[in-house]
């Protein structure tokens, strides 16, 4: 055995060594690797971003009521009355002064301008009350101030101001028929919160025309996770049309509609990673033919082909390793932590920013160990088949 | 003297498209240890053919080829890898050496396939080397030396791991008669002192004249035998 592998070592040192024979070749096969890698985290990065955001966004303590077969908040509608009623509901944790703790907000779609292509896309805007601010954790003002109730001032968060032109602090703003100041800048610790703009519920209510209405209504939970007594209130009063949740639960499952970047992502790199597969199987077979002699002549002198199989595949491996690598510190340098705005479940713009996991950077190596596996296969399997008998043709 | 290689009824052929070829159809020969044979026939008489049955890197379609008393001619590619290993070293036209090794890496080769600790490995090469003269090249490239040195570190390589058999083809052909002349006095150094059976194929009669013997083959068959004074 041990002979066997000082024999693969041996054949594995000569290919790496002849590797500069077949240098463009090679090379052109690394570069396919890290080409099908690279576009491969990119997408993984993006979609991993996008849930991070999403998931960040999503509190066990906070339920959220929507009406009953709302996909998002945008199309769920809730009346003044139907708040009051789901108030009193059991579970419900009271603020300070022994009030009920929720907050019953708007979430209408307001007009901005995408720095990055310049085109006009849907920025979500929140109609929210000081206990929505209270209701969440993170939340902190980090210039300016909050918005004083009964004004057309709003605050936006810090996802907005980097994507977006036109909401710096101390702005005008139009939507409609409405003018509106930005006080204030606010920061929700990474969530897709940040994506969007607060102002006054009352306000927005009046300026959108919403009557007495509200998108959601947002509970603190006197015990975490627990929305049970809420939602058999709910169950029980044909009055109520509504769904509950808790907030992690219902941007998980928004998040679920994000797995089709997954697919994609990996489709893709699928169908470029058989172009690559198909450079590797070139490269190796040339490798295998530029050292035909040298290979016979190893297995002449007694090599085993086990050695002529293991050294050209190692070479196929090394190769597609080295492109993996690349190609993961491509999409690292480029993508990781590359903050942009797609259209979020809302069909409003939700910032997020790439992230390049451990995990991530695995799935790439192991694509990359794929190809190479493949890659390496037939080429090795013909060095190892190649007739011994090889070693004396030139000299014929 | 004993025997080291005999031919029973040995067959040869092989199909080339629809048609059959017969290279040998019953030869038979005898090899005693510490011979030095040459085989010498125009191009398509068989003698690479026959070095190569010799070597265990071809086989017969027919009959038997004994080795110090070991049918070869049955043993799977495995065990005939192995044998190579213990018995024979080859020595071939072009030399054959690993281009990225230096000519020491070249000659321990063989000694990878043996149990020998690295230390041993060495000096065995060491060994090998000052036998050709090459000592003070161990660390010279292949590309780094001329003809009839990468000839003499193949040599170096083939008997390294002390092997009955040295099997060589055209070991001079691509050398100059001075360098030829002095890797064949190489060779009859091995037979006559180290007592090396020596098979080796050749088109040139000057080459053929250090053998003991030389055998001819045309058409797969042995037309005249010679023994050398």
């Amino acid at each position: 055995m041990f002979g066997l592998f000082s024999q693969i070592g041996t054949v594995i040192v000569m290919n790496i060594r002849s590797l500069p024979q077949r240098l463009w070749m090679s090379l052109a096969a690394v570069l396919a690797v890290s080409v099908v890698v690279a576009v491969l985290l990119s997408f993984l990065s993006m979609s991993n971003g996008f849930a991070s955001t999403l998931d960040g966004t999503g509190s066990d303590s906070v339920a959220i009521v929507t009406r009953s077969g709302s996909q998002s908040e945008l199309n769920s509608v809730i009346s003044r009355d139907s708040v009051n009623i789901v108030s009193t509901a059991p579970g419900i944790a009271t603020t300070t002064d022994g009030q009920p703790f929720y907050s019953a907000e708007l979430y209408v779609v307001v007009d901005g301008i995408k720095k990055s292509s310049g085109t006009e896309v849907n920025i979500p805007m929140r109609g929210i009350s000081r206990t929505g601010f209270e209701l969440r954790d993170k939340v902190e003002i980090v210039e300016g101030r909050v918005f004083e109730p009964g004004t057309n001032e709003l605050i936006v968060g810090q996802g907005v101001l980097g994507q977006f032109d036109g909401f710096d602090l101390g702005q005008e703003v139009t939507f409609g028929k409405t003018r509106w100041s930005v006080v204030g800048v606010f920061s929700t610790g990474g969530s897709a919160f940040e994506s969007e703009l607060w102002a006054d519920a009352r306000m927005v209510q009046d300026l959108f025309n919403r009557g007495n209405s509200f998108q959601t209504m947002r509970i603190r939970l006197a015990e975490p996770g627990n929305v049970d007594g809420i939602r058999e209130m709910i169950e029980n009063d044909p009055r109520l049309i509504l769904d509950v949740d808790t907030e992690s639960d219902y941007f998980a499952t928004q998040g679920e509609a994000l797995q089709g970047i997954v697919f994609f992502g990996w489709g893709i790199s699928i169908v470029m990673g058989l172009g690559a597969l198909a450079g590797a199987l070139n490269t190796m077979y040339t490798s295998v033919a530029s050292r035909s002699a040298e290979i016979a002549t190893l297995r002449a002198i007694g090599f085993s082909n086990l050695s002529a199989f293991f050294g050209t595949l190692s070479e196929s491996i090394l190769l597609s390793l080295v492109g993996g690598v690349v190609g993961a510190l491509v999409s690292y340098l480029f993508m990781d932590g590359l903050t942009t705005a797609t259209m979020g479940p809302g069909f409003t713009q939700v910032v997020f920013t790439f992230e390049l996991s451990p995990a991530l950077f695995q799935n790439g190596i192991m694509l990359a160990l794929l190809i190479g596996l493949v890659g390496g296969f037939f080429p090795a399997w013909r060095a190892a088949r190649l007739p011994v008998i090889t070693a004396f043709q030139k000299a014929t | 003297m004993s025997v080291l290689f005999e031919l029973k009824n040995v067959v040869k052929g092989f199909v080339k498209g629809k048609e059959k070829i017969s290279i040998f159809e019953d030869l038979n020969m005898t090899i005693e240890e510490g011979d030095f044979v040459a085989i010498m026939g125009p191009s398509g008489s068989g003698k690479t053919t026959l070095l190569n049955m010799l070597g265990g890197v071809d086989q017969p379609t027919g009959g038997e080829v004994w080795f110090d008393g070991e049918r070869i001619d049955s043993l799977s590619e495995g065990n005939l890898a192995k044998w190579r290993a213990n018995n024979v070293g080859f020595i071939f036209q072009f030399y054959n050496l690993m281009p990225m090794l230096n000519a020491a890496r070249n000659v321990e080769l063989p000694l990878l396939l043996t149990k020998l600790s690295g230390k041993q490995r060495k000096k065995n090469v060491e060994t090998a080397l000052t036998l050709v003269e090459l000592a003070d090249r161990a660390k010279h490239m292949p590309s780094e030396m001329s003809g009839g040195q990468q000839q003499r570190v193949a040599i170096a390589r083939a008997i390294v791991s002390d092997p009955k058999l040295l099997l060589c083809d055209e070991p001079t052909g691509d050398l100059d008669r001075a360098t030829a002349d002095e890797i064949l006095r190489m060779l009859q150094l091995l037979n006559q002192k180290f007592n090396k059976t020596i098979v080796m194929v050749t088109h040139d009669p000057a080459a053929a004249k250090y053998a003991k013997r030389t055998i001819h083959l045309d058409k797969g068959e042995f037309v005249e035998e010679e023994l050398v004074a």
